[in-house]
């Protein structure tokens, strides 16, 4: 273990290894353990539980701080599904909310130095899409039976070209779930890998002497400005990742218009 | 700011009733929903410009994965029928057909199919 180490120490894609903590042996085939992806998802879960749960204790009239945290984190998520989805689209709030906190605190924890990116491994997010994607389709289905098949079926197309375009209009509902989850995951894994390169720039060069010091102070402010920017894609991928939730979820209440 | 509140929501003393107070937070909530839409008409325009990177990262991957489905479609077909390289060179094309009402559909310039005439209110999403 020591000797992995210590050649991964300026491995960029080191950070993405998921080693097993406690193995739970051999079942079905499948080799399960309780991972450090694993514990990172705990962790992001309790997170949410105890900020919700401390930061409603109060109950105040008028928020504190944490209170008012949670309640703009409420608010927030509640307006984008009433306005991609209308009042009809709050029966998925829980869901939604849920996505929305879990991808965002996971997102942010990723940026604390030594900690696991959960999202940064596409099977995380892509369960999470097929999640979303299946729940449009089962919904859809339940609410509107076959009706939601015009989903598929654009007005105003000519009858010699509608096999086309509902073949064409399948294939982009079938590719949701793979952009869904290739952004967020893209996003967390390049932006980790950047970060981790320029930062093992500074250490690479500062061991150059003297010269090496003065030059590592480029790679050190890029670094900076690109923690900045992490911050910002951290957010902004939570976010698209919930409204994009909300917009997939208004077809399946309202499929054709 | 604590004199104008006070004007607006009367005195407060001890001698406020529950009743009082349900009408006060009545007041409250109603004149928060006109501040917040007005808030939100007004953010509008600025959230746009913040995220360009974002946008631009967004189309792309909308993109690459409709051809990715189309590809990976055909592949399956030729797999289970045995169509020779046909069925993926076909579900390739349309996959980047796919692919390009993706791009067109989350840059807001389509009007027609899934995922546009409910979200018209609420806009496209920036990012």
């Amino acid at each position: 273990m020591a000797t992995v180490e210590e050649a991964s120490r300026v491995d960029p894609v080191h950070q993405f290894a998921i080693n097993p903590i406690v193995s739970l042996g051999d079942i079905g085939g499948v080799d399960l353990a309780f991972t450090n992806s694993s514990l990172f998802m705990l962790l992001v879960v309790g997170l949410i539980s105890a900020f919700l749960i401390l930061a409603t204790q109060g109950r105040g009239l008028v928020p504190g701080r944490m209170q008012s945290l949670a309640e703009m984190s409420y608010e927030f998520v509640a307006g984008m599904l009433r306005e991609s989805a209308g009042t009809e689209g709050m029966r998925f709030f829980p869901m939604v909310f849920s996505l929305f906190m879990f991808v965002l605190f996971a997102n942010l924890l990723g940026l604390i130095p030594y900690f696991f990116t959960v999202t940064s491994h596409i099977i995380v997010t892509f369960s999470l899409a097929l999640f979303v994607i299946l729940t449009v389709v089962v919904y859809g289905f339940y609410r509107n039976g076959a009706h939601f098949l015009h989903l598929f079926v654009p007005q105003g197309v000519p009858g010699y070209l509608l096999p086309l375009v509902v073949l064409i209009e399948v294939i982009s509902f079938l590719s949701r779930p793979i952009s869904l989850s290739v952004r967020l995951f893209a996003n967390m894994l390049a932006g980790h890998i950047t970060l981790k390169v320029f930062a093992g720039f500074v250490v690479s060069l500062s061991a150059f002497g003297v010269l090496g010091v003065g030059g590592a102070v480029l790679p050190f402010l890029m670094a900076v400005a690109l923690t900045a920017l992490e911050f910002l894609v951290a957010f902004l991928q939570a976010y698209v990742f919930a409204i994009l939730t909300c917009m997939y979820l208004n077809d399946a209440l309202h499929p054709s218009h | 700011m604590t004199d104008e509140k006070r004007r607006v929501d009367g005195p407060v003393g001890p001698g406020s009733s529950d009743s009082d107070l349900a009408r006060r937070l009545d007041r409250l909530s109603q004149s928060l929903r006109a501040e917040r839409a007005d808030r939100t008409e007004a953010a509008r325009p600025a959230r746009s410009s913040g995220s360009d990177y974002a946008v631009a990262f967004r189309l792309a991957s909308e993109f690459v994965a409709g051809v990715l489905v189309g590809a990976a479609l055909g592949w399956g077909l030729d797999m289970l029928a045995g169509t020779g390289p046909w069925g993926m060179i076909v579900f390739l094309m349309l996959g980047f057909a796919a692919g390009v009402l993706n791009v067109l559909r989350s840059a807001g310039r389509i009007k027609t199919g899934p995922g546009s005439p409910g979200a018209g209110s609420g806009g496209e999403p920036q990012g």
